[in-house]
Formats: C-alpha cells, structure tokens, sequence
C-alpha cells in the first residue's frame, strides 16, 4: 500500500494545508489507488510548503508548494498513471538535509502525531520500557550525565546534574515540569517537536520522572499553539489509555501522571520560578533563587523544570547509548541543536545541526543564503535575551561557550537572518520594545530602565539621536544587567549591547549624519514615487492624508517632500511598488 | 447571565465554565484554567464570573483581578467575531510586519486592542505566531494567513466582510 503524507504542522496548515488534504481526501480511493492519505508533522522545510509526500516500495517523492489546485494533478499523474512530476519535487531536499542530523526531529514529518501505533512503530515507548526493566535511577542519571546534555532552553545547564539534584532533594512528592512555554519572537522548534512528535516529549518525561523519583508531571505550553496543545491532550489520553502514564506502569510499580497546563500569555513565565507561579495560579513573577526548584519548586515540592528539545533528545540516549550522543559537537557542547531558521533566508524551516557547525554552513549550505540575494549582515541568535552576530563572525561554531564569546547567547534556537536591508538600530529598538513590554514590573532596573533605553532609541530612530546616547545606552545597559532578578532583566540588554559593538557605525549614521543606511527607519529617509514603475492609478493620491502626493491620471505621480508625514500609507496601497524609501 | 441559576438548578445546560466550577473542590492551581474557562465561554471575563471563581476558590477577587490583568490573553471586554492578530516576532518585523499592521489599522479603522464598531473584528498585535518561516504572518481565529503584503490582507479581511454579509 502506498502512503501518501501531507505536512501538518502548524506551517503547514498556514500555507493552506487543510484544503489539500481535504481535496486528496475527496480524490484518492484506497482500493482503487492502491493509497492511503496519512498527515504528519513538521517536514522542516517550511519555505516550501504545503508539502505532500508520496510513499512507495522503497521509494520516496516529495512535492512542494502543493495547493488544492496542484492536487488533481499528482493525483491523476503520479498515482494513477505512475509519472513522477518532476518540475514540483522538491529537487534540493538532499542539499538541505546534507549536513544535518536528526536526533530531536527524528520522527517529525515522518510519524502521524495522532498516531501511538506509529510511534511504538518506530521504537517510541521503547527507551521507557529499557529503563524500568533494567535501569536503576543512578543509572539513568549516570548515562544523561555521561551523553553531555545541556538544557536546550537557552542557558545551557548540564541535565545529568540538574536531575542528580532532583533525584537527591528529599520528599514525598516531587514534579517534572516540562518548559513549553516558547516565547521567543523568531523561534519555532518547541512547537515543531510538540505538533510533529508528542509522544517523545511524555516519555522523555517520563524517564525524567523514574530517575529523580517523581509521580507527576506538568506540560507548561503556551496557549498560542494551538495544535501542540491538540495533540499533546490527544497523546497523553492515548498513553494513559495503553499504560505508558498513569498508575502501576507496565506493572513495574511506577507511577507517573502528566497533566498539561496552557500558558496565558507572558514571556516572563518562560523563566522556571515565574512558571511556577503561573502553574500554582498567580501572576507569573520570579522569585529569588536559591532555593533552586529542584529543592523547592512547585508547591514547594522539589521539582526538576526541562525544555521540550531537552526532553526530546533523553528517549533517543537511553536507547542508543551516551557516546552515540556525545561523539556529535565539541568540548563542552555535545549532540545536536535545533534551530529555526527565519528572516531573510532562502531555506527558512528547521534545521538540526551537530553541535560545532558553523553558523555560515548553517545559513550558506542548509539555508541558501538571504531570500533577497543580497549580502548576509547579521544573524539575531537567542532572541531577546541574544544578539546579532555580524557577518563577520559567521565562522563562529555552534557551541555554547564560543557563542557566548560574541556577546548572543545559543539560546532556544531563533535564528533570524539579516541582509542589508535591515536596519541594526531599528533591530535593536525592536527587541527592547519587547522586553519592555514583557518585563514583569518586579524590579525597578528592568521595569525602568529598559523603558529608559527604549526611549534613547527611540529618539535615535526619529532622528534625534545625541552623541551622549551611546554612553548612556552603555550604563543603562550595566545596571540593568547587575539589578535584575531574572534571565529577561539580566540579558534585555544584550540586543542593544551586540548591535553598539559590531555596527556601531550604524548607530553614527543616525546620531551624527541623520541618515538610516538600511532605509528602514521613517524619519531619516525620502519616500519617492519610482517614475518607471508608477502607472498614475491615483490608489496613493487617494489614501495620503496629508496631500502630499499629486499627478494626473496614468502619469506618474510625485510626492511633495515638505508635506509628507512619511507614514508609508502610499506604500501599502500601491500595486506596482513604486513608493520608494530613499 | 443564569451562570447562578445553571448552578444550582439540576437539568440547566452546563457550559465548560459553569461544569468546572461546579466541579471545583479546592484543587490547587485552578484559577487560571478557570479563568481560560470563563473566556472560551463567554469570548471575555465577565464581572460576574470573577465574583464566581473568587467564591468558590477562596481567593480574593482583587487577586484574581490582578491574575487576568497580568496575562494578556485574558480580556475584560467583548471581543468581535473575529480576533485579527497581526504578528509582531523578529522574523515578521524584518519582512515588514509594520506595513501589514498599517494596513489593517487602515482597512479597520481601529487600533490595537480595539473592536470595529460592527463588532467584527478585534485587532490584537502579538508578539510571535510560531509561523515564522511564512512572515509575514496575520492571524484572523485559529486561521493563520502567511507571505502577506498590504494587498494580501485587504482582499482577506474584504473575504471575512463579505461572508458576514452572506450569512445576513
């Protein structure tokens, strides 16, 4: 029987992915076609979907950019008449894939994520199964310790010791809380595991839950995701119902029970003691640490807080060893890293590395290069806690440590690539307008002083910059950095800090010259109707406010410099892109 | 509102909402499902309904005033049909996330957090989708649309207004 597979991951189904299974669904006739119509998770290879995949004795055809009119026609050619339609395959999936390895994303875009049966199919439950029947605790710890994984969250703490602390905290109840709460803007991999592959998040749990002797467990996921929060309810209903949850564990006596808790919508409960404010109920604050959450976590019970992509890769240890795990990366940084790749890249998707890749191989060889064609300038790793990592520098491996050096953490796994067109100023303005935003008010330092910092860019971005600016960018920066409780307040800073370092230049462009090089930021550029472009429709003429544009009809319009408020109206209204910023 | 009456009469239709405080025994860490509960039922947290919860978890009801103003999903008013959400992440801002916002505030008339007076739309600017490789990204109910441009979103909201129309 041949399979054929559509993409439905959260991109997928953005893409109009819903209407082209729904039409195949219409077309395909098992018996006749000899098929069946199968849905999957996220293929990765989110610039090109709708994705479809066709299934056959040894054998695989993936097609992209698939629409519901695009169907009838793989229908009818390629399952019908048996024609493989050449000009829709996805021609450079060995390109992409070349260089990566998949040990999270194993089963994404492979697997039904409403399906237990295929995931037992290809081993799932399996790494539990080993750790009951032969794996004391102590073992268990010793093999995580031993493959070198660090916390996949952002700050890189070695898992092994993490549970080693859990595993010793003395108590009659103890909790293995799994961080889904992915809220960095630009990254998607959380989501990607959750929506593609549920099962190996419950069951990495659950392992967590045997080593450091814990009953329950809590999925904190973010109420933005809808279809992770589907088919996460969906997979543990299935898991309790066949036994891998619940009470009395394939009759070893283990007992572990998840429950899934949806976010509400802040940042800040991304950090564990604000998560575990936020699962208890309160408004999602961090506290002082020490205690630490393994001493006294949620409802002061020790409790060990992992990440979705942490969790994913404990299954595939236990099953293969810790030295097929740590023979991927370098020194200090061992296995895999996911990363979504957005922005102004050719390749956007995810994407799952060795450990000690360079970000240029990442971006170059996975990613194509910039969308635009134009030079690479920055990549924004680690989101609002990150930085922008120029060009430059894209030599530097994907390592903990050696990323840490450039001033961007590893983070999450955002990548956000820039071209020339972007304006660093303006990146730098836009990160701190988010934590700004996000900071929970706790402490002053960075309930006020990123206020403080965004104003200055603000003023920057208008066109108002002053020499003094830098300086006192610099010393807010520190302060804040120095006074803040939590991971948001201490690294806030990092995006304007990184962007000051390598494209300081920049900043004196719009300070000292008034100009913005990247043409992005209003207030320092001209906008100017393109002569050979404008058709002289009239649509800017009608929507300027301020009647700053004038031209007879089907003759190129012009824009009166000394009336236009710049607010970019003309632009989105124009057809042909003539509206230029100058 | 019978939220009072679906209580305590046997035989009402229960919405979630009024099942789970039914239900509530005093389980630790129900206020914000609770409050989740509320909102799916009602689109908004009603006064009444914090009055509710504050009753039978035992928690002050300025307390779970200040739980709802924390969150930003929760809201204290109707929201429109449709909840329009136009992403704000990196990825969207550097693909020009900006002209799309403007676009909507344009073709609307409204601003962030505001309903249009036919009670349509609800405009809501958030931080990521999670789309990030279709930037940039609009959300309009749990329906994501992605590689937009200004004209893109026109002719979507332009398809919303006229499906209203159509079942008028």
């Amino acid at each position: 029987m041949r399979e054929v597979v559509v993409g439905l991951g959260a991109c997928g189904i953005a893409a109009g992915g819903i209407p082209v299974y729904d039409r195949l669904k219409e077309l395909i006739d098992p018996q006749k076609d000899q098929a069946v119509l199968k849905q999957t998770g996220c293929v990765g290879m989110c610039y090109r979907e709708v994705l479809v995949e066709v299934r056959e004795q040894g054998k695989r055809t993936l097609y992209g950019d698939v629409t519901k009119e695009r169907v009838d026609r793989i229908v009818e050619e390629h399952l019908r008449a048996g024609k493989v339609i050449e000009e829709w395959k996805v021609g450079e999936e060995n390109e992409v894939l070349a260089k990566q390895k998949r040990i999270v994303l194993r089963n994404c875009g492979k697997i039904d994520p409403f399906s237990l049966d295929e995931y037992l199919g290809v081993g799932g439950y399996q790494a539990l199964v080993k750790v009951l029947n032969e794996l004391k605790p102590e073992q268990i710890i010793a093999i995580i310790a031993e493959s070198g994984l660090r916390g996949r969250g952002g700050a890189g703490f070695p898992t092994g010791t993490k549970w080693k602390y859990a595993a010793a905290a003395k108590d009659q109840h103890k909790y293995v809380v799994c961080n889904a709460d992915e809220g960095d803007p630009g990254a998607f991999m959380d989501r990607s595991v959750l929506e593609g592959d549920p099962h190996s998040i419950l069951e990495g749990m659950a392992i967590a839950g045997a080593a450091i002797g814990a009953d329950h467990g809590y999925i904190y996921a973010r109420a933005e995701y809808p279809h992770a929060v589907r088919r996460l309810r969906h997979a543990i209903g299935q898991a309790e119902e066949k036994g891998y949850l619940g009470n009395n564990i394939l009759g070893k006596g283990f007992n572990f029970s998840i429950r899934l808790k949806e976010g509400a919508g802040a940042f800040v409960c991304g950090e564990e003691t604000a998560l575990i404010a936020s699962i208890e109920g309160r408004r999602g604050m961090p506290r002082v640490r020490p205690p630490f959450p393994v001493d006294s976590g949620l409802w002061g019970h020790p409790t060990c807080i992992n990440n979705v992509e942490t969790l994913a890769n404990v299954p595939w240890i236990i099953i293969n060893g810790a030295k097929a795990f740590n023979i991927f990366g370098t020194g200090n940084s061992k296995g895999t890293k996911v990363f979504a790749l957005a922005g102004k890249i050719k390749r956007g998707g995810l994407v799952e590395v060795p450990m000690g890749i360079s970000i240029n191989e990442v971006i170059y060889d996975i990613g194509g290069g910039t969308i635009s064609g134009k030079p690479f300038k920055a990549v924004q790793m680690g989101g609002p806690s990150g930085g922008c990592i120029p060009a430059a520098l894209g030599d530097t491996p994907v390592d903990y440590e050696k990323i840490t050096a450039t001033g961007a953490i590893m983070g999450s796994g955002g990548m956000v690539v820039m071209d020339t067109d972007t304006c660093m100023v303006d990146v730098a303005r836009f990160f701190l307008n988010f934590t700004q935003n996000e900071s929970c008010g706790k402490c002053t330092f960075c309930r006020i002083g990123t206020k403080r910092m965004l104003e200055i860019l603000e003023r920057i971005c208008a066109g108002k910059g002053e020499e003094k600016d830098l300086l006192t960018l610099a010393e807010l920066a520190e302060q804040i950095k120095s006074s803040s409780l939590c991971g948001l307040g201490q690294t806030a800073p990092n995006p304007v800090l990184t962007t000051i370092l390598y494209f300081r230049d920049e900043y004196q462009a719009h300070i000292k010259d008034k100009k913005c090089p990247a043409k992005v930021c209003g207030a320092l550029v001209d906008y100017v109707i393109n002569s050979e472009l404008c058709t002289g429709c009239g649509l800017c003429l009608k929507a300027c406010e301020s009647g700053a544009i004038s031209g007879e009809k089907k003759k190129p319009h012009l824009i009166d410099p000394s009336k236009c408020i710049k607010c970019s109206k003309c632009i989105t209204v124009c057809r042909q892109g003539a509206v230029e910023k100058r | 509102m019978t939220e009072a009456t679906a209580r305590t009469s046997e035989g009402t239709v229960l919405s979630p909402f009024s099942k789970m405080l039914w239900r509530h025994h005093g389980e630790p860490g129900m206020l914000i499902p609770l409050l989740q509960a509320a909102q799916d039922a009602y689109g908004y947290i009603p006064s009444l309904a914090i009055e509710q919860i504050a009753e039978v978890t035992a928690i002050p009801a300025s307390e779970v005033f200040g739980v709802i103003t924390f969150y930003k999903q929760f809201r204290l008013l109707p929201l429109g049909k449709y909840v329009l959400r136009t992403c704000k992440g990196t990825a969207c801002h550097v693909s020009g996330a900006e002209l799309i916002a403007q676009t909507v505030e344009d073709e609307l008339g409204i601003y962030p957090d505001e309903t249009t007076k036919d009670g349509l739309f609800t405009y809501m600017v958030v931080a990521c989708l999670g789309c990030c490789s279709l930037a940039p990204v609009v959300m309009i109910g749990d329906q994501a649309y992605g590689r937009l441009t200004p004209e893109k979103v026109r002719k979507i909201i332009k398809q919303y207004r006229r499906k209203k129309e159509q079942a008028a």
